[in-house]
């Protein structure tokens, strides 16, 4: 309360100043007046009385600044003073201060962006109530479930209040004329009751609105949707629409802050899961083998930890596994936050985002270290000013809080400059929709939280670069360094400026190698083997279920539009799979050899991707067959069960690739395939996975609801989408195709890499640009301190070479060890990109070059312009200035 | 004059308030007093009696109000709050107990030696 107080009585003194300085100067006027007309009484004449009045009285200016002092004026007035006095300096050299602004703009910027990123993606919370007792759940490290599985966990489970699930897929919504493309969450009936989130408009669906499969065809629209495509208009409330061809009826709209449980993912509306038949298979609601809910999650009951759920999970784990040994294992749970799919994006966004933040950190301290050493040298250049500043009697506490009240003026405009930069960046960021397929949401809008922790860094660097020239006030000596002007004071050989400079030096340059590793693994990744090839290939998501094809009607389709594609001319070959490989998505199923009769998981020889495909894939894929054949339509639902592996196949469950083609194998449910074909290695699910098997089969023995078409053409994309879209109008008119060329379609599995390359480049541009201040800033300082001695030893007859290495020739020693110590560290850290960017090795003679060549250039860059200026010295001149 | 003592450190605001305590004076007035009752024999510097009234105004010792001087003169004037006649009280017992023993031990040192 004292503190308030007297704070509020010190700013309110600071507005009083001017009305309290002309009381106080009518005081003291009228003790002079009061003492002169004693004087006069005594016989003193008028004029001298005043005079000896005011002598008397002795320092009015200064009497007056110890009364405001006195007056509890002083606090806020003098550092109203330092902050006139710091402006005026700092105007007086505005090319240190424009450097030292924009150089703390840069680093603060970078760090409000990267912890901006960091709140929106990892602190906050779901905006659900109670987001902090909300998990997903995990089974046997994978977010994927069995609906039955969910149905289990939720009815005989104690720790969570209740569960919901979720999936995500894509639908065909027709309003009244052609369908449009939606994405749908399919969610449990008590989804929304779980979460304890109300409507915006009508009413959620509920448990008591499941009767069975598709028993409840009702729509929830999001917030977003209903504003974009229906116009706000609450009318909209028991409308009946097309989803995929059935009848659902609109029954609410959820409030405009939900869009599902998933972070980065907004959907358009959500449906029931129980009509799950009408989006994938039929069914799938029954299979216990089928992993297609996409997550479980519920708020824990009170007082019921997270481990305490663990084990209660796990026992219904183990009650699973026993009723049901065909089908489960011995798999067991994890809780996760759901907000970035547990573990699965989410570990890798935290790796990342954690070590962007590290390294923005590194930059602002770089960004320290460079400050500090420019003011170090500035208090230094000062100190004439300083040594005569302390000769008048001021205090070494009035001056270095002066020095402190200039870094920190300049932190906070640096830092103000840095965050509005950052947040205009951030706002973009959260409108950023790098696929054109996937509604991609990043909600990382800045809120307080961002905007207080760029202020508190910029305050905390500002001090941090304040005090390093402080040792250097509180070691002045004034009579010196008035005698002798500024001096070279020769003797430590290692300066504190130095050391920061040695730090700074290696910062950047583990951000230019750790830039180069991330760029070098793009470019690498972008031109390695993906056991196909995206070049001249286009590929179509054409959404037979979302037209109403299904079971034969859409197998007699798709050899209908591969017929009419393949009259297009220029086209080489088309096929279709379910799901072409590195689409973000892939089956697995495990696998047994042919011997095997106990069919449990445990005794699975391999996991292995499975593709449905239409005779022909090898081809329009690029997929080189490497023993036997490809299917023909022949093999279909009557025929016998085929499939064509990949070389990790025939090695990890047959043996070798010369006698695959001909054996057998099981899958889980015990279907038994004979191997017909054998095709090369590839990449199946992302550009950094281990060499995983793979099998092939014909379409028409594995049904799916999903349907991509592939093109085979040298033909313009352009033209040829063109094309594609006017044989499929021709065909049926209410077929949705998302048409694009296959290298397109890799983005999204680029996208983490491209991210990774992009930020670092960008953290790395920053770090060769502070190194250059840094070094420029170290170089001419010396130059310009020991110019005299330079022209001393060039009319001495010193060589140009000579002169360079005495003026230059630490700062460039400086930085070979710097770049060496940052060049270890970075390769040291690179081990980490490995994990984002495919390819990522620091163990590249290419990056190693480029490193010490990139410092090499930025260094010759920085002491270029004091290399000159010490080329340029007439020593004539410069004896007869001083 | 050349007799007269150098002030001892915060024993300006003690004689402040003691001058005050007689009466409502305006700060020439509270010189004079002060040059008064002591016999003149205490150096102060004018001005230097102002930030020490500042002071004693801030923390609620004094009351000041303008008014007119004998002379017809805008004056400021003081007086003493009853925190400041607390204040008078406390610190002269404590001076004479600080007076006391000081002039004891002065006095003690010069018979046992």
């Amino acid at each position: 309360m004292r503190v308030l107080d007297s704070l509020r009585f010190r700013i309110a003194s600071l507005f009083r100043r001017s009305q309290l300085s002309a009381e106080m100067e009518e005081e003291l006027r009228s003790h002079i007046q009061l003492r002169a007309d004693d004087l006069e009484r005594s016989g003193v004449p008028r004029p001298q009385a005043e005079r000896r009045a005011r002598i008397e009285f002795g320092g009015h200016e200064r009497f007056k600044e110890e009364c405001h002092e006195a007056a509890g004026g002083a606090w806020g007035e003098s550092l109203w003073q330092d902050l006139r006095l710091a402006f005026r300096m700092l105007r007086k050299s505005p090319g240190f201060t424009v450097v030292a602004v924009v150089t703390l703009a840069l680093a603060i910027g970078a760090n409000a962006l990267v912890f901006g990123a960091l709140n929106a993606l990892l602190l906050r919370p779901l905006n659900v109530p109670q987001a902090d007792s909300l998990y997903g759940i995990e089974h046997g490290g994978n977010g994927y479930q069995s609906y039955p599985n969910y149905l289990d966990e939720r009815d005989r489970n104690r720790s969570f209040a209740d569960l919901a699930a979720y999936n995500i897929t894509d639908a065909g919504l027709a309003t009244d004329k052609d369908p449009s493309h939606v994405w749908v969450y399919e969610a449990s009936g008590n989804y929304f009751d779980v979460l304890g989130i109300q409507p915006y408009l009508g009413r959620f669906f509920h448990r008591s609105d499941e009767h069975g499969p598709s028993s409840a065809p009702y729509i929830v629209l999001t917030y977003a949707y209903w504003h974009t495509h229906f116009q706000d208009d609450r009318g909209v409330l028991g409308r009946t629409v097309q989803l995929n061809k059935h009848p659902y009826t609109i029954i609410g709209v959820a409030s405009p802050e939900f869009y599902g449980t998933l972070l980065v993912f907004a959907p358009d509306l959500f449906v029931p899961m129980v009509n799950h038949g009408q989006f994938g298979a039929e069914n799938d609601l029954n299979e216990r083998t089928k992993d297609w809910v996409f997550e479980v999650v519920g708020h824990l009951k009170p007082g019921i930890t997270p481990a305490q759920a663990t084990a209660d999970l796990n026992s219904v784990g183990a009650y699973l596994e026993k009723a049901y040994p065909n089908e489960e294992d011995h798999w067991p749970f994890k809780l996760v936050r759901p907000s970035l799919y547990g573990n699965f994006i989410g570990s890798a966004v935290r790796a990342f985002i954690s070590g962007l933040m590290l390294l923005a950190g590194l930059i602002l301290l770089a960004a320290c270290a460079n400050l500090g050493s420019l003011f170090a040298a500035r208090a230094a250049d000062r100190s004439r000013e300083v040594a005569l500043r302390l000769a008048l009697g001021s205090s070494r506490g009035r001056i270095v809080r002066q020095l402190m009240t200039e870094a920190v003026l300049i932190s906070l405009v640096g830092g103000t400059l840095g965050l509005l930069g950052s947040a205009s960046l951030l706002r973009r960021l959260s409108m950023w929709q790098p696929f054109s397929r996937f509604p991609l949401h990043v909600p990382v809008n800045p809120d307080a939280k961002v905007y207080g922790v760029a202020l508190v860094l910029a305050l905390l660097s500002g001090l941090l670069f304040g005090i390093v020239p402080i040792r250097q006030v509180f070691r002045a000596n004034p009579y010196e360094v008035i005698k002798s002007g500024s001096t070279g004071i020769v003797g430590r050989r290692v300066t504190v400026r130095d050391v920061l400079l040695v730090v700074q030096i290696s910062i950047c340059a583990v951000l230019v190698t750790s830039s180069m590793v991330a760029v070098r693994g793009l470019i690498r990744s972008l031109h390695s083997n993906f056991g196909f090839e995206p070049k001249n290939a286009m590929l179509a998501d054409i959404g037979l279920g979302l037209a109403g094809y299904s079971g034969d009607a859409a197998s007699a389709m798709q050899r209908r539009i591969i017929d009419v594609m393949e009259t297009i001319p220029g086209v080489s070959s088309v096929a279709f799979t379910d799901m072409p490989p590195l689409n973000m998505d892939g089956a697995m199923s495990t696998v047994f050899t042919d011997k095997m009769t106990d069919l449990r998981p445990a005794n699975a020889v391999a996991t292995a991707y499975m593709f449905g495909v239409t005779p022909g894939y090898f081809d329009a894929a690029g997929t080189a067959l490497l023993a036997g054949k490809a299917f023909s339509w022949h093999d279909d639902k009557g025929a016998p069960r085929v499939a064509v592996v990949n070389r990790e196949f025939t090695r990890k469950v047959l043996g070798s690739v010369n006698d695959a083609v001909g054996r057998y194998f099981k899958l889980r449910d015990g279907t038994r395939l004979q191997v017909v074909g054998v095709v090369e290695d590839g990449k199946y699910l992302n550009l950094t996975e281990d060499q995983q098997p793979a099998m092939f089969f014909p379409i028409l023995q594995f049904t799916s609801g999903q349907t991509w078409l592939v093109v085979r053409s040298d033909r313009d994309p352009q033209q040829l989408a063109t094309a594609m879209r006017g044989k499929l109008r021709d065909l049926d008119n209410g077929l949705l195709a998302y048409i694009q060329p296959w290298n397109k379609e890799l983005e999204g599995v680029l996208f983490p890499s491209r991210v990774a390359t992009v930020s670092l480049g960008i953290l790395g541009v920053m770090g060769a640009m502070l190194s250059v201040t840094g070094i420029f800033g170290m170089a001419a300082y010396s130059v310009s301190k020991r110019i005299k001695e330079l022209g001393i030893r060039i009319a001495l007859g010193a060589q140009h070479r000579e002169v360079l290495q005495a003026a230059l020739g630490s700062a460039v020693k400086l930085l070979a060890f710097g770049s060496t110590a940052g060049l270890i560290l970075g390769i040291l850290a690179s081990r980490l990109l490995a994990v984002i960017v495919y390819h990522a090795t620091p163990r590249d003679p290419v990056v190693l070059a480029g490193v010490v060549l990139a410092m090499g250039l930025l260094g010759l860059l920085a002491t270029w312009i004091p290399a000159q200026r010490v080329l340029h010295i007439d020593p004539l001149v410069l004896l007869r200035e001083e | 004059m050349a007799a007269q003592a150098q002030l001892l450190p915060g024993t300006l605001d003690l004689l402040i308030l003691r001058a005050v305590s007689l009466g409502p004076l305006h700060g020439y007035g509270i010189l004079l007093r002060i040059g008064q009752i002591s016999g003149n024999a205490l150096l102060i510097e004018q001005g230097a009696l102002y930030p020490g009234l500042f002071r004693l105004v801030r923390q609620g010792l004094l009351k000041a109000s303008w008014g007119t001087s004998e002379n017809n003169r805008r004056a400021k004037f003081y007086e003493l709050t009853a925190a400041g006649r607390k204040r008078l009280r406390e610190e002269t017992d404590n001076w004479n107990r600080l007076a006391t023993a000081i002039g004891a031990a002065l006095k003690a040192q010069l018979e046992e030696v």
